[in-house]
């Protein structure tokens, strides 16, 4: 396990208390601490956890080390699975995946999110899957204490007959027919963001995704950060959420590489380009996974 | 397809241009990653500098000096109008019809202008190929107001059936559409590397409307799966101008993630 150095001290340790009838769990406070403690704390096997971040702010950090604390059976659940679910997947840690993008962004396939729904390669895949709008939508149900959100969508296209949580309904004013879609609620989120202060609020800025929607509908949460501050300067358009919000903050530098923090770094495109070749061969990936993750 | 072979520009570039030229000033575009951006991004430069830019990332009004690799590059936040949040791009912004034009691409396209970006194969529990999935693409080809659809043509892409129906353009044709309650007009233009193909305004089968220069009528249809019909009125592309060539090579040469572009 790594220390990361940056912050040892715990200073609140939360109790997720969960009542079946709550939706929300009650969280008092963000404990900040290392990020393998945290996610030792935080991810169980066979949990539902997404690790949300639309292009930019992907937790790639947390992610290696959930791939390095051995977890197995996850449904990971993500809009666009991009090079980290890639990872997760080739690594053996994932049952179920729950998206609807799943390509290398201008580059072209995930290599190993193919293997393993073509040929079962390392694990089989189940997949439950949705357009970004169904997706977004679900996430909103969840953080809003919803069932289901209604959306315009899916008509027409056969994914209907293929996930069971896209349904029609008949509006009650009315009478259109809509598509409702089931909540998300994971066991556990995780975001990466720009800056945390000591208490543990959280505040991210640049392009922004559905990482509120996904902290506020997840059971559990923990950011990861780019640096801790004493005192968060307010920014224009910018998304902060209050440290009773989440679980626990992490201080992890460059946490989101090869994804960026707007503001801290740019996208390593040249990796994500680099990643076709690293993972469409088993054993390439496998040896990139050895000396880039497991032993770091 | 071999288009421009003794001519100065590919049958790649052609279809870039085609593509730009359908963008009006003015217009608000959903656009996705790969030729789409590309596309987008010469229209603004050569004769539509009002077009406003739409990534699904949430940056509307993006204006980017270079071609982004991927729709969250920082150069689309930090040249935007505003950044939203994914729900909102969806919600807000994409489900009333306040997108005037989508573009999409998939790796199958029926007569009707269906889209498969799913699977490949029989079975969708076991794909032949497994292809990224919707991403975004069934509510915009739903409710932008129209649809633009850019696709290399060849007998394994342009089919008579396609294995699995992800977006919807005319369905199974006619006024099959209408019966969906979509928003938008569907596909209008279908855009390749030989011509540009646009749906009968009664049966909705797209016929091709234009051939790109240096192609022929059997080049196309040599290129489509189904008995394609060329319309009475079929005309030829005009080639690129050395404006529109020059101008497309140098974004091409700025775009993220070039320097190792040849690594896989």
């Amino acid at each position: 396990m790594t220390e990361n150095g940056q912050s040892t001290s715990v200073f609140v340790l939360s109790t997720v208390v969960r009542n079946p009838n709550i939706l929300a769990p009650l969280r008092r406070s963000a404990a900040i601490a290392p990020l393998d403690v945290a996610i030792d704390a935080l991810v169980r096997d066979g949990d539902a956890i997404a690790l949300e971040g639309f292009t930019h702010l992907i937790p790639f950090a947390a992610a290696h080390e959930i791939i390095r604390q051995g977890r197995r059976d996850l449904t990971l659940v993500r809009m666009t699975p991009d090079v980290i679910y890639d990872q997760l997947i080739g690594m053996g840690c994932a049952r179920r995946l729950v998206f609807s993008w799943g390509g290398n962004p201008g580059v072209g396939s995930l290599h190993r999110f193919r293997d393993a729904v073509e040929r079962g390669w390392p694990e089989p895949l189940e997949l439950e899957e949705h357009s970004h709008a169904g997706m977004a939508n679900r996430y909103a149900a969840g953080a809003s204490g919803l069932p289901f959100a209604v959306l315009r969508g899916y008509a027409g296209s056969d994914l209907t007959s293929q996930t069971d949580s896209i349904r029609t309904i008949v509006c009650p004013f009315t009478s259109e027919s809509l598509a409702a879609v089931s909540a998300l609620n994971p066991d556990v989120a995780v975001i990466h963001a720009q800056q945390a202060d000591t208490r543990g609020n959280v505040q991210l800025w640049g392009i922004s995704g559905v990482q509120k929607e996904a902290v506020l509908a997840a059971r559990r949460a923990l950011v990861t950060v780019e640096e801790l501050v004493e005192r968060l300067q307010p920014r224009p358009g910018a998304v902060v959420l209050p440290a009773w919000a989440i679980d626990y903050v992490s201080v992890v530098p460059d946490g989101a590489h090869p994804s960026y923090a707007h503001g801290y770094s740019e996208r390593d495109n040249e990796f994500y380009v680099a990643w076709d070749a690293i993972s469409r061969d088993r054993e390439t990936f496998r040896q990139w996974m050895e000396a880039n993750v497991l032993g770091v | 397809m071999s288009s421009g072979s003794d001519a100065d520009w590919t049958a790649e570039e052609m279809m870039t241009v085609a593509a730009a030229r359908a963008l009006h000033d003015g217009a608000v575009c959903f656009v996705g990653i790969g030729l789409p951006s590309t596309a987008a991004n010469l229209a603004r430069r050569v004769h539509a500098p009002g077009l406003v830019l739409v990534y699904e990332s949430g940056t509307l009004g993006a204006k980017p000096a270079f071609l982004p690799l991927s729709i969250g590059d920082g150069i689309l936040a930090e040249s935007a109008d505003a950044v939203v949040g994914v729900v909102e791009t969806f919600n807000y912004w994409l489900q009333p019809g306040r997108i005037d034009i989508g573009f999409l691409a998939g790796a199958q396209l029926d007569r009707f202008a269906n889209i498969n970006t799913t699977v490949i194969g029989d079975s969708y529990d076991a794909p032949r190929v497994r292809l990224p999935g919707a991403g975004g693409a069934p509510e915009i080809a739903a409710s932008c107001r129209e649809v633009l659809i850019v696709m290399r043509q060849s007998p394994r892409a342009f089919v008579e059936r396609i294995d699995f129906v992800t977006s919807v353009g005319y369905g199974k044709g006619g006024d099959d559409r209408e019966r969906h309650g979509f928003i938008g007009a569907g596909p209008t233009t279908v855009i390749t590397d030989v011509g540009i193909l646009e749906p009968d305004p009664e049966t909705r089968e797209l016929v091709l409307t234009h051939l790109h220069p240096g192609t022929t009528l059997a080049d196309a249809q040599a290129a489509t799966g189904w008995e394609l019909v060329a319309s009475p009125a079929l005309e030829h592309t005009p080639p690129p101008t050395a404006l529109e060539l020059s101008t497309l090579r140098k974004l091409e040469w700025t775009k993220a993630g070039r320097s190792t572009a040849g690594v896989s």
